[in-house]
């Protein structure tokens, strides 16, 4: 089933930041996010992974479908890279971690304690993390961030294989992945400035 | 659930975790309490239990503020939140995680520690049995105020000064039944009112704390 966004408006403690999108993500395709810094596309993520509400329209198809990989990958420092992976595995119901580490070449590094491994191997054990969910839909916020060169690859490939699995990707990036995907630039869906809601909103 | 409950001991378990600290800080306050009340074993023997109870109560305070705050800053509540999970599972798994690292080892040492404030004998048992059925509570109650605090930077101090009023009735009926038992008097009903208490905090609590955190987490 496709994921379907209608019409959607989203904020932040109430400011709209973003009004009037729409898109449908299809089985087996991708969508990249463009748009310049605090232009909402964090924001857009956050409300399509069912994080917050929208101000208005609908997210159809995104419910339980959903694997948010935020900027901080919420890794624990004193676990090892195969307990952190195992963890996020079997909270999704999952339990096979070996396909995750050989995806993101974390094999040789399962035993070490994700404290102590390096700022871009953090970011390959927080992607890696998608592949055990097991959702069809990820939604990845600058998924490439203190990635290097080969990393980013493995990252695409990971992506590749997602998609050629009927998955779906929803990618904020302003990095050029190599993926087949349609590009969506957000810069000109910003909402109107001063059209606050309701303080009470971000409450109810 | 399971998952997040091991993870949760093992993390607690583990080098910074944490655990101890409320142990700690129970057996400082209670072996110092009479170094500053005076060496007069019939006062002693009469505040034990109260002493016990506020030391108990106090040290579960103390590792409240990183109940929910470490998984929100690191980013996992947020991925938890997206996860099959429900919030309030979340939330109560946590508490019980907090209560089995916190409270429970409190529970397991205030015997031993009420031989220092001369504890009637008479007191050991119910002190234990209402500990036991109070600290729940406190670490579910706990965990509700957490919610309420977790996106506030240094949210410790908010969260005591919320969770102390919901702190109260747990303590009166907790430390009157450990008292009244030490007097060796009838304790039946503080420990049922106690035991009503837990129960109903239990029940409705994690629900209370999740719709705040959900809240907190937009």
């Amino acid at each position: 089933m496709e994921l379907t966004v209608s019409d959607l408006a989203v904020g932040r403690g109430g400011v709209p930041v973003l009004a009037g999108l729409s898109f449908v993500l299809r089985p087996g395709a991708a969508l990249v996010l463009r748009g310049p810094n605090g232009a909402g596309k964090t924001t857009l993520l956050r409300t399509v992974a069912g994080l917050q509400e929208p101000m208005a329209g609908t997210v159809r198809g995104a419910e339980d479908r959903v694997a948010y990989a935020a900027h901080a990958d919420g890794l624990k420092a004193a676990l090892s890279v195969a307990e952190n992976l195992a963890f996020w595995a079997s909270v999704f119901g999952q339990s096979d971690i070996e396909a995750a580490l050989q995806a993101y070449d974390l094999a040789h590094l399962r035993h070490r304690r994700a404290g102590a491994l390096s700022a871009g191997q953090k970011r390959r054990l927080g992607l890696a993390r998608m592949s055990v969910t097991g959702r069809a839909i990820w939604v990845l916020d600058e998924p490439t961030v203190s990635l290097d060169a080969a990393s980013v690859t493995l990252f695409a490939d990971a992506v590749r294989a997602h998609l050629g699995d009927g998955g779906m990707a929803l990618i904020a990036t302003h990095i050029d992945l190599g993926l087949d995907a349609d590009v969506l630039d957000v810069a000109p869906f910003r909402a109107a400035a001063g059209a606050m809601a309701s303080v009470d909103e971000v409450f109810l | 659930m399971r998952a997040l409950f091991l993870r949760d001991l093992a993390l607690a378990l583990r080098a910074g975790g944490g655990f101890g600290l409320g142990l700690a800080f129970f057996l400082i306050v209670v072996v110092l309490v009479p170094f500053s009340v005076g060496p007069e074993p019939a006062l002693l023997a009469r505040i034990a239990a109260g002493v016990l109870w506020l030391g108990a109560l106090l040290a579960c305070l103390l590792s409240l503020d990183r109940l929910l705050a470490v998984d929100f800053e690191d980013g996992a509540l947020d991925l938890l939140a997206t996860s099959p999970l429900p919030l309030e599972g979340i939330v109560a798994v946590k508490a019980a995680a907090h209560w089995v690292t916190t409270g429970l080892p409190l529970v397991l040492v205030a015997p031993v520690l009420g031989v220092l404030l001369n504890l009637p004998a008479a007191g050991y048992g119910v002190l234990v049995l209402s500990l036991g059925l109070g600290t729940p509570a406190l670490s579910m109650i706990g965990a509700f105020g957490a919610a309420l605090t977790v996106g506030i930077k240094r949210g410790g101090l908010l969260l005591s000064l919320l969770v102390l009023p919901l702190y109260v009735p747990t303590l009166i009926f907790g430390a009157e039944a450990a008292r009244r038992a030490a007097l060796g008097l009838e304790a039946g009903t503080p420990l049922l009112l106690l035991a009503g208490i837990t129960a109903g905090v239990l029940a409705c609590m994690p629900f209370a704390a999740g719709l705040v955190l959900r809240v907190n987490l937009r």
